[in-house]
């Protein structure tokens, strides 16, 4: 399996448990939906972006504070779309850039180098 | 009259038995160790300025055959140039006309002794792994050990592993000739010398039972399996946290019957590779949560990571309630 593509289902199955715990928030239960469906999005760009980074760069401390970056600047704009929830949005949403980032950088097949 | 001592005695018995190197490029320095048949003393080599171990036919009726079986020893580890066989240097008659032969020293210690110093599990798969690939190499070259025990594998100072002793190995019969070197049994120059039928050649604790029962026209390298899995055995034996799977390989090497063992020790050497990559192995069926719990052995912070998010994620539900 690619780094990409490990990347894409990591960062889409962690972003749709995020979207899904938006539930046991009352004040947003009747956009579940839409948070579903944004999150786990989210997570797949996240997951594209990190996963290309890693088959491009290996380097594991690189690829978790890239994965870091990516995922709380993403968080960060959704939640400054929402207009709230910044702590709520923006910690789990770090976490899983984390998360994609260590296990792009460890797992996967790296991209094949040319001969010169 | 003056007598002399006992220590002086003995003193001068012990340099009478010792060989007479003097026609030779080596200086006596010591005796390292005795088998059955020859005597291993370490010298020096004058011209290349090194140290070199020397086996000596050492026994009390010296035969041609005898003379021949050590030429055939010496021969046979020439031809297997490999890391993990010692190499041979240098064969010749001293003046006695006993026949030598002299090999790499080897600065380190024996498997046997190794282990009982060195407790890591995983290191001992290493140096067990190294000794199938040489065996392996052995036995793609037609030759089979057919005495493998940790007293013959050496651990060197830097942690080379080396083979010792292929004083009772077997030529395998072919009829083929091949340019890549392996050696093979001619019509015109067959090996006299064989084990006949019947003979037991080895040490019993890591002998196949084919071997014990002296079917020596029966031996292939599933024999050398055999001991090889003794060795594993002996490897594994002190350790409290051997797990299934690498008894379920020691067992399946150590079958009674030559057709249930690993055919051969390229085989056993790549399962212990999978071993030791968290990887399931042939002789060893793991059950569902067997093969939950190995995968999450070997993605241990990956697990933690993820379990750290679900946790904070539970936290937040909670302490974002109103």
């Amino acid at each position: 399996m690619s780094k990409p593509l490990i990347g894409v289902l990591l960062g889409a199955i962690l972003g749709l448990i995020d979207g899904l715990t938006a539930w046991f928030t009352p004040a947003v239960r009747d956009q579940l939906l839409g948070i579903v469906i944004g999150s786990t999005l989210k997570g797949i760009i996240a997951g594209v972006a990190i996963g290309f980074f890693a088959k491009k760069f290996h380097s594991l401390p690189l690829g978790i504070v890239f994965g870091l970056l990516v995922g709380a600047f993403l968080a960060w704009l959704v939640a400054f779309m929402q207009g709230g929830y910044y702590f709520e949005i923006i910690l789990p949403g770090t976490l899983v850039g984390l998360i994609v980032g260590f296990a792009t950088q460890k797992y996967g097949k790296p991209a094949l180098t040319a001969n010169t | 009259m003056k007598w002399l001592s006992d220590d002086k005695l003995n003193y001068l018995r012990a340099v009478v038995a010792n060989p007479d190197f003097s026609s030779t490029k080596y200086t006596f320095i010591k005796e390292l160790g005795r088998g059955g048949m020859g005597t291993v003393y370490l010298t020096e080599d004058r011209e290349l300025n090194r140290l070199v171990a020397i086996k000596v036919l050492n026994v009390p009726q010296v035969t041609e055959d005898l003379r021949n079986r050590m030429i055939r020893e010496a021969q046979i580890i020439a031809r297997l140039e490999h890391p993990g066989i010692v190499p041979v240097h240098d064969v010749g008659v001293l003046p006695d006309g006993r026949v030598f032969y002299a090999m790499k020293y080897v600065r380190g210690s024996r498997l046997d002794d190794y282990a009982a110093q060195n407790g890591s599990l995983g290191d001992r798969l290493r140096k067990f792994q190294a000794v199938c690939d040489a065996v392996a190499f052995a036995h793609a070259h037609g030759v089979i050990h057919r005495d493998l025990k940790p007293q013959n594998i050496m651990i060197g100072s830097f942690g080379e592993v080396l083979v010792l002793d292929w004083g009772v190995a077997k030529i395998l019969a072919t009829d083929n000739t091949d340019e890549d070197g392996f050696i093979r049994i001619h019509p015109s120059n067959p090996w006299p010398h064989d084990t006949s039928a019947g003979t037991v050649i080895g040490t019993r604790d890591y002998m196949s039972p084919e071997q014990a029962r002296g079917e020596t026209s029966q031996l292939d390298e599933r024999a050398d399996v055999y001991s090889l899995g003794a060795v594993l055995h002996f490897l594994l034996k002190d350790q409290s946290k051997v797990g299934k799977a690498a008894a379920a390989i020691c067992s399946k090497a150590m079958a009674p019957a030559k057709e249930s063992r690993y055919s051969t020790a390229s085989e056993l050497s790549a399962e212990i590779g999978r071993l030791l990559d968290a990887q399931p192995v042939s002789a060893y069926q793991e059950s569902a949560i067997e093969k939950v719990s190995r995968w999450v052995s070997k993605n241990r912070f990956l697990v933690l990571l993820v379990l750290a998010y679900l946790l904070m994620r539970i936290i937040l539900v909670f302490t974002s309630r109103p």
